[in-house]
């Protein structure tokens, strides 16, 4: 079975914010409410400042500190392509996996349960892209399967510099970012 | 140049996390004080202290059943899918401490039911006067008696125990993230639960015997607050952070004043003096005691929510 995974290419991603706008309208995300966003980190000293544009959202890490923390068996990840998802009427909105997610993506719902990137799983079953992927206007986005060597992900991170966010938090996230 | 912006902007989530209110708080110190009162009650059951017709055994009971309920009832409020709380009991999740917690809370109430029925209070026989059969079964056996301020004991310290342990499993937040937090959840659950019954003790003996206690209680939950916050200063960057949030950031006031001060060192002072027998005994120590254990909570809930691991973004 899969394991998906996303490769974002900083180099090539300039902050549009195209894929925020596409999940929103995709999953009718509540108003005031982002299930993904755009981050600018800039580091280092003048002269030698590196800025990166980093299209942010669940990682659906492969140790998941949000699942284990759940009470119910609400929060879980699907066999298929090992998503981390929430089943809606199981969630107790305790808070307990929002509280537990070092990157802080999760929010309430106001209809009450933990939301977060599904990583289009409705589309995906379907072969298509996630939306924010689909709809990047510079290709800088790439979703498919880190357990295959021969995906383009896979060849991705094997040959270009990347990293993940916050790996010292030991969730093995499995977004990577070129650089 | 170190700068980060993002256009997130979620509810309760950024510019940083307040996803638990008052509630979480309350429900814990309520929590951790119920579990300091079992243990307190069973241990004078255990030590046959229940033969003083005035013992706290006979007193306790009946508040922690109010207590806690009013803990839970905090607790309900705090979920957001309400209709769908009965979730919690139709599965059991190992690594979820907050499964623990829900099962463990089964088990609290019928274990200090079973205190409450060794000297039930005269409104409950009145109103139930086939209690009495079941309590003079129970006294007619002190083996049982004893067993029963075992099991108190037992429930207190895992109900004590869990309320620290369901915070320190989350890594995402730093300042919670010490192997220290449970141990000051039930410490301090201890030294309010002593405090309160140093306060409303009938019995002289027991009065002078839970002060003594809760000056221990007071002086171990220094050293446990030193140790934990020692741990994370030798910690990685975001856990020095966190530790400062207490130290000298935004909850240093709030924590050096009222929780370190006006909850732990000047109580100490006057229950010190109050058992040496320099000055009488009066409930101002043990509110203090009581009124910084709530406070603790609240600092150590929100500071902790607080904390991050955004950090981690520069290298
Ligand atoms: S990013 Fe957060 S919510 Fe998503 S899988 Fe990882 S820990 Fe869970
Ligand atoms: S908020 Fe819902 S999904 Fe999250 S831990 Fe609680 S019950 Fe599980």
């Amino acid at each position: 079975m899969a394991r998906f995974g996303m490769v974002i290419d900083t180099k090539k991603c300039v902050g549009c914010m195209d894929c925020v706008v596409a999940c929103k309208t995709e999953n009718n995300v509540p108003e005031g409410y982002n299930r993904d966003w755009i981050v600018t980190v800039a580091n280092g000293k003048f002269p030698d400042i590196h800025l990166e544009i980093q299209s942010q959202r669940c990682n659906h890490c492969d140790s998941t500190p949000c699942v284990s923390c759940c009470p119910t068996g609400a929060s879980h990840v699907e066999e298929f392509g090992k998503i981390v998802l929430v089943t809606h009427n199981m969630c107790i909105g305790c808070k307990a996996c929002v509280a537990a997610c070092p990157y802080d993506a999760r929010f309430v719902n106001p209809e009450g349960y933990a939301d977060k990137c599904t990583f289009c799983i409705h589309r995906v079953e379907k072969s298509e892209l996630p939306a924010c992927v689909s709809v990047c206007p510079t290709h800088c986005m790439y979703f498919g399967d880190l357990d295959d060597p021969n995906s383009e992900v896979s060849k991705l991170i094997a040959s270009r510099k990347n990293h993940t966010l916050i790996p010292e938090a030991g969730t093995s996230p499995r977004i990577y970012y070129l650089t | 140049m170190q700068e980060l912006t993002t256009t997130r902007h979620n509810l309760h989530i950024d510019p940083s996390m307040a996803v638990w209110g008052w509630e979480i708080p309350v429900y814990l110190f309520l929590g951790g004080m119920v579990a300091g009162m079992m243990i307190i009650s069973g241990y004078f059951l255990f030590s046959k202290r229940y033969k003083e017709t005035n013992c706290a055994c006979y007193t306790l009971p009946i508040i922690s059943l109010i207590l806690l309920s009013v803990g839970m009832f905090a607790l309900f409020l705090d979920l957001e899918h309400k209709l769908f709380v009965w979730r919690l009991y139709t599965t059991f999740k190992i690594a979820s401490p907050m499964s623990w917690g829900a099962w463990i809370l089964i088990l609290v109430y019928p274990i200090i039911i079973a205190n409450l029925l060794i000297g039930p209070p005269q409104f409950l026989i009145n109103k139930f006067p086939k209690i009495s059969l079941v309590t003079t079964y129970i006294n007619q056996r002190p083996r049982l008696i004893q067993n029963i301020g075992v099991a108190n004991m037992l429930l207190g310290g895992l109900l004590g125990v869990y309320t620290g342990v369901l915070l320190s499993t989350m890594a995402a937040r730093p300042l919670w993230n010490s192997s220290m937090l449970w141990v000051l959840f039930l410490v301090s659950g201890l030294s309010t639960a002593a405090a309160f019954v140093h306060m409303i003790a009938k019995n002289v003996k027991e009065r002078e015997l839970l002060a003594k206690a809760d000056n221990g209680f007071l002086t171990i939950e220094i050293f446990v607050i030193a140790l934990m916050i020692i741990g994370l200063l030798t910690s990685t960057r975001v856990h020095i952070d966190a530790a400062e949030l207490l130290l000298s950031g935004a909850y240093a006031p709030v924590f050096w004043v009222f929780v370190v001060g006006m909850g732990i060192i000047i109580p100490l002072i006057i229950q010190l003096l109050a058992v040496n027998h320099k000055i009488k005994h009066t409930p101002i120590a043990p509110i203090m005691v009581i009124i910084g254990g709530l406070i603790l909570r609240f600092v150590i809930v929100s500071a902790g929510q607080h904390s991050h691991w955004l950090n981690a973004h520069f290298k």
